[in-house]
């Protein structure tokens, strides 16, 4: 195994009386992305800030690239692109010399800056308009200079913290295309986000934070399986039947079921398939059930999220498709 | 190597200033029509009522608009550093590998280069309502590196203060309460002799009475007179104080 490009070890930050971080452990590996997943306050940003070399650690260490985030905080920064969910861009300059600015404060000759300002202005189709202040951009051409400003040295690691906030649909289905193609290029990327949609389809690895401390490390599967696996979920058809249903699955499956009167939906977790289908819908039909839908299902990441925090996810978040509006 | 660095950072950062200045014109209000205003008003308001021993009132006022509006403009730097670190620009820089400390020097560099337009535009209209130096060009240029380093002095001012409070309307005001008292308690618009005493006291030993003084001598005659030493001394004082208290102020608010 490679070493690990981001190391975080008992990372600790109190703000007066707030304790952003208690002890957060992370590690990334080379050349793949880390979904940090939590609610609005579980210490994210705080961590990026801290692995950026925005803001010094109470306590813990911290490297990336094998270099260490305290003692050599100017080198780190020749290391790493850094892109925020306040896409840093000079609003009175034009997108082009924002890039062109960024590069040779990289210390990269003129030509060179301009060269790279040219490319990525092409790749991230910001092309025309490249000579416009980036006071009348949108929130999507915004955080997409910003993306294409993190990367104007082509760092090795790359930090985005919820890059797609606040983006329209189209907005951020354009910026996952971007930052999946990062990852295949060898970048190794941390990348935050409340998404569980998002860390779900980018990241190879996801660590959930609540409270400022990882409460949960793997991959999007592992994660599901963690909280039993599948589920056989059903609609019933006449609402007076619910509880006659769920009393069935119960039966069926020896575990307590999932019921949401108002939805129609019972839903429990089941063992395996082995003609579980079949026995499950002569069992309803025994009880007189009548079923408008059945199937199996994994459960979501907002389950598991649920499962793990023992709180929804959404409590100071919305959803993606609210934010769009 | 770093000088190297240093150089290059902050005129990197010097040509992003200017480039704000280009596109937001307003931006050099106070070191153009300002001054101007004040030269017109002072000029002819009082240039009636106000007899100076020895030369015309404009020839003595010349030397008090320019330090008034160096100090204002130095002051403002503060200002314009204050509105970087309340959006998040800042982060950017700090996350480059660049010189962190070449965000102020950029900043009093572009300063420098404010208050040279001020001093062109301030002497071009001070000569066409009868400002007459006699100076000489040496005289001239002597007084305005007098000038140029005390404005260079206080815009490390500007820079501590810019860092310390928490916004830049805050800063304005701050701004406001203490320099334009210190040009009216000086000898920069009248001179100190009809002062009570208690004043007199005050302004005839405050910077911008040394400074506005020395600037007027070697504009009118050619020689520093007596306060060259102490003015020099004052702008070197501040500037050597106020150099590292701004860059610790800055990596302290930044570091939040």
């Amino acid at each position: 195994m490679t070493r690990p490009m981001i190391v975080a070890e008992g990372l600790e930050k109190h703000f007066g009386t707030t304790h952003a971080l208690r002890g957060l452990d992370l590690d990334v590996a080379e050349g793949t992305i880390l979904g940090l997943l939590g609610p609005n306050g579980a210490g994210k940003t705080t961590a990026v800030r801290i692995l950026t070399t925005l803001l010094r650690p109470d306590a813990g260490h911290a490297e990336v690239a094998g270099i260490d985030v305290l003692r050599h905080a100017p080198e780190v920064r020749r290391k790493i692109g850094v892109a925020g969910q306040n896409a840093t861009l000079d609003e009175v300059l034009t997108g082009r010399e924002n890039l062109e600015m960024i590069g040779r404060l990289f210390r990269l000759p003129a030509f060179e800056a301009r060269k790279r300002a040219n490319s990525l202005l092409e790749r991230f189709a910001l092309q025309e308009i490249a000579d416009r202040i980036t006071k009348t951009y949108s929130g999507g051409e915004r955080r997409r200079l910003d993306l294409a400003g993190a990367l104007v040295a082509e760092p090795p690691v790359l930090f985005l913290d919820e890059p797609t906030t606040g983006l329209d649909p189209r907005g951020r289905l354009s910026m996952w295309d971007l930052i999946g193609g990062l990852a295949k290029g060898g970048t190794t990327v941390l990348m935050t986000t409340q998404y569980l949609e998002e860390a779900d389809l980018l990241a190879d690895d996801i660590a959930v934070i609540d409270h400022g401390k990882l409460i949960a490390r793997g991959t999007a599967l592992e994660l599901k399986q963690r909280t039993g696996g599948e589920r056989l979920e059903i609609l019933v058809t006449n609402p007076g039947q619910v509880a006659a249903a769920a009393t069935a699955l119960a039966a069926l499956s020896g575990e307590k079921p999932f019921v949401d009167e108002a939805a129609r939906h019972v839903s429990v977790p089941v063992s395996s398939h082995g003609g579980m289908l079949t026995r499950a819908v002569r069992e309803l039909d025994a009880a007189g059930v009548e079923v408008d839908d059945i199937g199996f299902r994994r459960p979501t990441l907002d389950e598991v999220f649920l499962a793990l925090t023992g709180k929804p996810t959404d409590d100071e978040t919305s959803a993606p498709e609210e934010l769009a509006s | 190597m770093t000088l190297r660095w240093w150089i290059a950072d902050s005129l990197e950062m010097v040509k992003r200033n200017l480039r704000h200045i280009r596109r937001t014109p307003e931006l050099l209000l106070d070191v153009t029509l300002q001054p101007i205003m004040f030269v017109i008003l002072f000029r002819f308001v009082f240039g009636g009522a106000i007899p100076i021993e020895g030369t015309t009132y404009v020839n003595y006022l010349m030397a008090g608009i320019f330090v008034q509006t160096i100090a204002f403009a130095g002051v403002y730097t503060g200002v314009l550093l204050a509105n970087d670190l309340k959006n998040g620009m800042i982060d950017r820089f700090r996350s480059l590998p660049m010189l962190q400390s070449s965000v102020l020097t950029g900043r009093t560099l572009t300063d420098l280069l404010r208050a040279m337009l001020a001093v062109t535009v301030m002497t071009i209209v001070g000569l066409l309502v009868g400002f007459r130096p006699e100076g000489g060009v040496s005289g001239g240029l002597l007084a305005i590196g007098v000038m140029l380093t005390f404005g260079f002095a206080l815009s490390w001012v500007g820079v501590a203060m810019g860092s310390f409070v928490r916004t830049p309307e805050a800063l304005q005001g701050l701004m406001f309460m203490t320099v334009f008292p210190l040009t009216f308690a000086s000898s920069a618009f009248v001179p100190t002799d009809t002062m009570p005493d208690w004043l007199r006291f005050f302004a005839e030993r405050q910077p911008l009475t040394l400074v506005t003084n020395t600037v007027r001598s070697f504009m009118l005659d050619g020689t520093g007179g007596p306060d060259a030493i102490p003015a020099l001394v004052w702008s070197a004082g501040l500037l050597v104080a106020f150099f590292p208290i701004g860059l610790w102020l800055y990596r302290r608010r930044t570091s939040q």
